[in-house]
C-alpha cells in the first residue's frame, strides 16, 4: 500500500504510475478512480442507448436484429445501473469529500475502502464477462423468462452479486467515519447536507443490498441446480421474485439520488449567497426518503398479478414519499429566494436538477395511481419516469458536482462560457429525447418492444434526434473538462465548507491540524461569512 | 465485556448452541403440520440471538448499535409481511 505522509504534497503528486493509484488507501484518490470508472462504465452504457434509438428510427429492423436489440438495451440497462448510477455519486464525490468535509485525514477504514474498490473492479468484470453470451431479461431479471433464456444469466447476476459487497462495504465505510472521525465542533446540525444525504445513502446500501444478492443467488440456484423458488411447476411463485427484486430495487434509487440532493444542497446556497433554508427539514428528508423507500416496492407490481389489498397498501404508502422529496425541493427555492444568484456551470445543473427531477417525481405519481399505472404500465412513459429522475436528477446532479468541484479535485479551472453551452446542449438533448417518450407511454408505446406502429414514428424519430444533440453536447463537456484553462485558487467560490479552507488539489493528508467547527457551513451573506 | 469470566460464558453458549441443535433435528423427526415452519424458526432464532449477544457482544453495546442491530429485523418482518400479505390475499381464478 502505498501511505506517504508527506504533507508539502498534494494528493495528486504523491506518487505516480499505476501502481501509486491503484494500490492507494487515499480517500481522494479512491473518489478520483471511482469516478473514472463510473465515467467509462457511462459511455459504454450511452453507446449501447445511442444504437437503440437508432434502431427506432423506423418502424422493423433499422440496423440490429431484434435479438441485439434485447441484447443492448440489457446491457445499457445493467450498466447504467449496477456500474455507473448505484455506485455513482456516492462512490465518487463521496469518497472524495466526506473526510474533507467533517475535517478527517481519510475515511475510518482505509483498508477497506481500497478493498470495496477491487471489489468493486472485479464485479464490474465478472458482469462484463457475460457480454460472452450476452443477456436479453432486461436489468431487472425477472423470473420465469430468465430462468428459461439461454443466454449468460448466471454470470451477469453473480457480478451484480459481488458487486453489491462493495456497495455493502463503502456504506459501513461512511457511516463509521461519519460516526467517529467528525471534527471538534462538528455536531450533527452543523454537518454539510452533502453528508447527511451520503449518510441516508450509507443506510440504504447497508440495509437493502444483501436482499438483492441472496434473491440473485436463489435466481442462480434455480437456474444451476433446478431448485423451484419461483418456478410454479415446482411449487415456487415468479411474483416472489419481484417482491425481493423489488424490495432492494426501490430504495436503490434513493441510493442513486439522494447523494445528487446532497449536492444540491451544497451548490445552491454557494451560488445563492444565502444560508440554506430549512437545514433540518432537508437534513431529516432525507433519513425520512431512506426509511419511507424500504415501505413502496410493490407500486413496481400492480400489474404483477399482485393482491388488491396489497396494491392499495403499496399505493398509498408511494404518495407518502413524496412529501420528503417536496419538502426538499421547496426549501431549495426559498433557499434562492431574493438571493444573489450567479449562474455558474454548476448551478445551471442544479437549476436544471431541480426542474427535470421535479417533472420525474411528480409523473411518478401518476404510476404510484392504481388506476393510471394499469394504463401506463410498461409503456414509454415509465421509461421517460425514470430518466427524468435518473439523468435529470442523479446525471444533472452529478454533472453539477464535476463542475462545481473540479477546481478543488484538479487544482485547475475550465472554460465557463464553453461548459455552459455544452449544459445548453444536454438540456435540450436530453429534453427532446424523453419528454416525447411520455407522450409515446400515453398513446400506448411498450416499453423494449422492438417493433413499433407507424403512427408512433415521428415521436420516435424526435427522441432519436435528441440523442444526437446530446451526443455532441456530452463530447463536448469532455472536450472543456480535459482542456483546463489555469490553475485554481483554494476558494475560487468564496464557499464556507471546510474542504474549501485548504488548497487546491488537497495535500496528502488533507489537514495539518485537525480543525474545529465553530458555526454553520451555510452562513452565507451574514457576519459570520464576513468574519470568516 | 461487564463482570463474569468471558470464558465461561462463552462455553455456556457453546453448550447451549450444541444444545439447540439437537433439538433442531430432533424436532424435524415429528410431523406439527403447519406449525414445522414456525417451529424451526423459533429454535434457529433462539440460536441466533444468543449469538447476537454473547460472541457478537451487542449485550453490552450501547443503544445506538441496539437500533442499527433491530432495524434490519424490523426489514425482514416489513419483507416477509408484505409478500405474505399478497400472496395470502391474492383471487386466482
Amino acid at each position: 500500500m502505498t501511505d506517504h505522509h508527506d504533507f508539502d504534497k498534494n494528493y495528486l503528486e504523491n506518487g505516480k504510475g499505476f501502481k501509486s493509484w491503484f494500490f492507494s488507501v487515499d480517500h481522494k484518490r479512491l473518489g478520483v478512480m471511482y469516478l473514472w470508472a463510473i465515467g467509462v462504465f457511462f459511455v459504454l452504457a450511452a453507446i449501447a442507448s445511442f444504437l437503440i434509438r437508432f434502431e427506432h428510427l423506423s418502424p422493423g429492423q433499422t440496423i440490429v436484429s431484434a435479438q441485439t436489440y434485447n441484447v443492448l438495451f440489457t446491457l445499457h440497462g445493467a450498466v447504467m445501473v449496477f456500474l455507473f448510477i448505484v455506485p455513482g455519486v456516492a462512490a465518487s464525490f463521496g469518497n472524495f469529500l466526506i473526510p474533507l468535509m467533517i475535517g478527517a485525514r481519510d475515511v475510518i477504514f482505509p483498508k477497506l475502502n481500497l478493498y470495496s474498490f477491487w471489489v468493486y473492479c472485479a464485479g464490474s468484470i465478472i458482469l462484463l464477462g457475460s457480454l460472452l453470451a450476452p443477456v436479453d431479461t432486461g436489468w431487472t431479471f425477472y423470473t420465469p423468462y430468465s430462468i428459461d433464456t439461454g443466454t449468460n444469466v448466471i454470470m451477469v447476476t453473480f457480478g451484480v452479486f459481488v458487486l453489491g459487497f462493495s456497495s455493502i462495504l463503502t456504506g459501513i465505510n461512511f457511516i463509521v467515519t461519519m460516526h467517529k472521525l467528525r471534527a471538534p465542533g462538528l455536531t450533527w446540525d452543523r454537518l454539510p447536507l452533502f453528508c447527511w444525504a451520503a449518510y441516508a445513502t450509507s443506510l440504504l446500501q447497508v440495509l437493502a443490498t444483501p436482499v438483492v444478492g441472496i434473491t440473485l443467488l436463489l435466481l442462480i440456484g434455480e437456474r444451476y441446480f433446478g431448485l423451484g423458488f419461483f418456478d410454479p411447476a415446482k411449487g415456487g411463485d415468479p411474483v416472489l421474485f419481484q417482491h425481493f427484486f423489488w424490495f432492494y430495487s426501490h430504495p436503490a434509487v434513493y441510493i442513486m439520488i439522494l447523494p445528487a440532493m446532497g449536492i444540491i444542497s451544497e451548490v445552491l446556497p454557494v451560488f445563492s449567497r444565502k444560508p440554506i433554508f430549512g437545514y433540518k427539514a432537508i437534513a431529516y428528508s432525507s433519513l425520512a426518503i431512506a426509511l419511507i423507500s424500504f415501505l413502496v416496492w410493490g407500486h413496481h407490481m400492480f400489474t404483477s398479478g399482485q393482491s388488491k389489498l396489497i396494491n392499495i397498501i403499496f399505493s398509498v404508502i408511494t404518495f407518502a414519499v413524496a412529501v420528503p422529496t417536496a419538502i426538499k425541493v421547496f426549501n431549495w427555492l426559498w433557499t434562492m429566494y431574493k438571493g444573489s444568484i450567479e449562474l455558474s456551470t454548476a448551478m445551471l445543473y442544479s437549476l436544471a436538477f431541480i426542474f427535470l427531477f421535479t417533472i420525474g417525481g411528480l409523473t411518478g405519481l401518476f404510476l404510484g395511481a392504481l388506476a393510471a399505472d394499469v394504463h401506463l404500465h410498461d409503456t414509454y412513459f415509465v421509461v421517460a419516469h425514470m430518466h427524468y429522475v435518473m439523468i435529470g436528477g442523479t446525471v444533472f446532479g452529478l454533472f453539477s458536482a464535476i463542475h462545481f468541484w473540479y477546481p478543488k479535485m484538479w487544482g485547475k479551472m475550465f472554460d465557463e462560457f464553453k461548459a455552459k453551452i455544452a449544459f445548453v446542449l444536454i438540456f435540450i438533448g436530453f429534453n427532446v429525447v424523453f419528454f416525447p417518450q411520455f407522450i409515446l407511454g400515453t398513446q400506448g408505446m411498450p416499453r423494449r418492444y422492438f417493433n413499433y406502429s407507424p403512427e408512433f414514428a415521428f415521436l420516435h424519430q424526435l427522441s432519436t434526434y435528441g440523442t444526437w444533440i446530446l451526443g455532441v453536447g456530452f463530447i463536448l463537456m469532455l472536450y472543456v473538462l480535459c482542456r483546463p484553462t489555469g490553475p485554481a485558487s483554494a476558494n475560487p467560490y468564496n464557499s464556507l465548507s471546510l474542504e474549501w479552507q485548504m488548497p487546491s488539489p488537497p495535500p496528502t493528508l488533507n489537514f495539518k491540524e485537525i480543525p474545529t467547527v465553530n458555526d454553520s457551513t451555510y452562513a452565507y451573506g451574514t457576519k459570520i461569512e464576513q468574519e470568516a | 465485556m461487564a463482570g463474569s469470566n468471558p470464558y465461561k460464558t462463552y462455553l455456556n453458549i457453546f453448550i447451549l448452541l450444541m444444545f439447540l441443535t439437537f433439538v433442531t433435528v430432533a424436532v424435524a423427526q415429528f410431523d406439527f403440520g403447519a406449525l414445522n415452519v414456525p417451529i424451526a424458526l423459533l429454535v434457529a432464532s433462539i440460536k441466533a440471538g444468543v449469538v447476537a449477544l454473547h460472541f457478537m457482544h451487542l449485550k453490552y453495546e450501547d443503544s445506538m448499535t441496539w437500533v442499527f442491530a433491530l432495524y434490519p429485523i424490523f426489514l425482514m418482518f416489513l419483507l416477509i409481511g408484505f409478500s405474505a400479505t399478497d400472496i395470502f390475499t391474492r383471487v386466482t381464478n
